[in-house]
C-alpha cells in the first residue's frame, strides 16, 4: 500500500534507492556519473521531462531524491534504453528510471498529470491474477481510473481493431497462477523490493 | 532445428499477424518452434515499473520452464522486442550477478521451480539470419519482392543494451534480409528510435511526436512501406497515422507489416497464410496485391 512519507523520511529514501539500484549488477556505478549529459542528449523525451535524466541523477546525488519523485521525470521514460547504452561510466540509466517509478508508486508519490503510475499498478494487478496481460482490460480499467473521456477517443481504434479481430475480449491464463501468486507472496513477506 | 517459443501476450491479440507469420516463415525454413509450456507474461515495462524483483523472478519463471522442457539444450525463441530484451536481460543479470541468482532462485523456489542459467534467448530475426542463414533464405525465394523500398525498423529494446547480435545504433541485420527477399531497403537513420511504447497510452502528445519523427524519416528516404519486427511498434506505428495527420498536418498513410509477412510474401506464402489483412492502414492489402496471392 502506498504510505506518504514526511520530510524527515527523505533522507532513508534515498538510501532505500541506493541500496534497491544496487542490487542490480552494476547498480552502484551511478555514483560514478560525471554529469556530461550523454544520457539527456540522447532520450527522446528528455524536453517533456521536468528534470532530463542528467539532472535526476545530479538530484540523486545531492540528497533532494523529493525533488525527483515529485516529478513527471522517470514517467516519461519509455524504456527505450538509449541513454544505457551510450553512458560513458557504463551507468544504467534506465534501470534508474524503473527504481524511480517503483518507488514513487510504492511510497505515494502521484505528480499532478501522471498516469503511467496507474497503467503499472493496473497491468501488474492483471498480470498478478492471470498470469498474462489482458490488453483490453489493461486499457479498460486504466481509461475508468485516470480518464473514463480518454475511452471515448480509444473507442474508434478498439472498435477497428476488434472488427480486425485483434482484440480479444476474454483475457488468457495460465495453469500455474497458483505459482505467480505463491513468489509474489514471497516477495511481499520478505519485504523485497 | 528445433526451438522453444514463447510468443508473448501481444502476439496472441494485437498482433496475430506476427505470430501467425512468424511460425510460417519458420516452417517453411525448418525452423521447428515449440511453443513453451504455460509461458506467463515476460514482465515487460509496466511490470517492472511496478515491481523489481517480482517482475525479475515471473521472467525466470519462464527461464526455468523452457530449462526443463528444452533439457538444457534448446534456445528460447520470441518475436516481440520488449518480450526480448525483458527476458534476456535478467538471463544476464542472473548470468551476471551471484545475488541476483539467490535473489531470483529464492523467488522461484517458492513456487517449486528453479533456474540454472542454461537457457539461451534469441530474438527471431537473429534465429533467421544467423542459424538459418541468408543463403538459405535466399533459396526459398520464388517471388522477390521487385525491389520494394522498405523502411526496416527495429525500434529500441531489440538491439540495446546487450545488442547481442546487431549494433545499437544502426542494426543492418533486417536490411540484409530484405535484401535476400529481393526488396530494396532505404537509408533509416531513425531505425533504431523508440516508437513511444506505453507513452502512446500514457502521454499521448510525446508519443505521437516520436512516431511522426519514424514515419517522416522513412518517408523522406523514399520508403514505401515500414517493415516492423514487435508488436507495440507495429501498433504504435501504424494505429496513429490519423491522428498524427490531424495533429502535424502531415499525410501519411503508410503500410507498416511485420519483417515476417514480407518474408512470407516473397517465399509464395498466400495471404492467409501471413494473416495479411488486419492492418488498420486502408491501403495495405491492395499495395502488396502485386505480390501475394489471393
Ligand atoms: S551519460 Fe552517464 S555519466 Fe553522463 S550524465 Fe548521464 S548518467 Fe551521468
Ligand atoms: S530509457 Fe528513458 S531516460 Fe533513457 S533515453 Fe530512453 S526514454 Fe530517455
Amino acid at each position: 500500500m502506498a504510505t506518504q512519507v514526511g520530510a524527515r523520511d527523505m533522507g532513508r529514501l534515498s538510501d532505500v534507492f541506493l541500496e534497491e539500484i544496487s542490487r542490480m549488477p552494476g547498480g552502484d556505478k551511478i555514483m560514478a556519473c560525471q554529469q556530461c549529459g550523454t544520457c539527456s542528449g540522447s532520450c527522446p523525451t528528455a524536453y517533456a521531462m521536468d528534470y532530463t535524466p542528467r539532472q535526476i541523477i545530479g538530484w540523486l546525488r545531492a540528497g533532494e531524491l523529493e525533488k525527483v519523485l515529485n516529478s513527471n521525470t522517470m514517467w516519461m521514460c519509455a524504456s527505450c534504453y538509449s541513454c544505457t547504452v551510450r553512458c560513458p561510466a557504463g551507468i544504467k540509466v534506465t534501470d534508474a528510471m524503473y527504481e524511480l517509478k517503483r518507488l514513487a508508486i510504492k511510497y505515494g508519490f502521484t505528480p499532478r498529470g501522471v498516469t503511467g503510475n496507474t497503467l503499472a499498478t493496473v497491468f501488474q494487478k492483471n498480470v498478478d491474477k492471470y498470469g498474462r496481460s489482458p490488453e483490453m482490460e489493461l486499457l479498460a480499467r486504466y481509461y475508468l481510473s485516470t480518464n473514463p473521456f480518454g475511452m471515448l477517443k480509444m473507442a474508434g481504434l478498439g472498435l477497428k481493431l476488434f472488427r480486425n479481430k485483434r482484440i480479444s475480449l476474454a483475457p488468457e491464463k495460465i495453469r500455474g497462477r497458483d505459482e505467480i501468486q505463491k513468489m509474489l507472496q514471497y516477495v511481499r513477506e520478505k519485504g523485497e523490493w | 532445428m528445433d526451438y522453444l517459443y514463447y510468443p508473448g501476450c501481444s502476439l496472441s491479440t494485437s498482433g496475430k499477424a506476427y505470430d501467425v507469420s512468424g511460425r510460417a516463415v519458420a516452417r517453411l525454413l525448418a525452423v521447428n518452434l515449440v511453443e513453451l509450456d504455460d509461458w506467463n507474461c515476460c514482465g515487460t515495462t509496466p511490470y517492472f515499473s511496478a515491481q523489481g524483483l517480482g517482475a525479475f523472478s515471473i521472467a525466470a519463471r519462464n527461464l526455468a520452464i523452457a530449462e526443463k522442457q528444452g533439457d538444457g539444450k534448446m534456445d528460447l525463441v520470441t518475436m516481440c522486442n520488449s518480450c526480448y530484451m525483458t527476458l534476456s536481460k535478467t538471463n544476464h543479470y542472473f548470468a551476471e550477478d551471484e545475488r541476483m541468482r539467490k535473489d531470483i532462485g529464492a523467488v522461484l523456489g517458492a513456487a517449486g521451480r528453479s533456474y540454472g542459467g542454461g537457457v539461451k534467448v534469441r530474438h527471431l530475426l537473429d534465429v533467421l539470419t544467423n542459424d538459418v542463414g541468408l543463403e538459405a533464405v535466399k533459396a526459398k525465394v520464388t517471388r522477390e519482392l521487385n525491389g520494394l523500398k522498405v523502411a526496416a525498423y527495429y525500434g529500441c529494446q531489440m538491439s540495446r543494451p546487450g545488442a547481442e547480435f546487431d549494433d545499437p545504433e544502426y542494426p543492418m541485420t533486417m536490411d540484409r534480409l530484405l535484401s535476400v527477399l529481393g526488396a530494396d531497403p532505404v537509408e533509416f537513420p531513425m531505425k533504431a528510435k523508440c516508437c513511444g511504447g506505453m507513452l502512446m497510452t500514457t502521454s499521448q502528445d510525446v508519443a505521437l511526436k516520436m512516431v511522426r519523427d519514424v514515419l517522416s524519416d522513412a518517408m523522406e528516404n523514399g520508403a514505401e512501406c515500414i517493415a516492423t519486427a514487435c508488436p507495440l511498434c507495429q501498433i504504435n506505428l501504424e494505429a496513429y497515422q490519423g491522428d498524427i495527420n490531424s495533429k502535424f498536418g502531415t499525410n501519411f498513410m503508410m503500410p507498416v507489416v511485420y519483417f515476417t509477412q514480407l518474408a512470407g510474401m516473397a517465399m509464395g506464402l498466400t495471404r492467409r497464410e501471413i494473416d495479411l489483412g488486419r492492418e488498420l492502414v486502408p491501403n495495405t492489402v491492395s499495395f502488396f496485391r502485386d505480390y501475394v496471392a489471393a
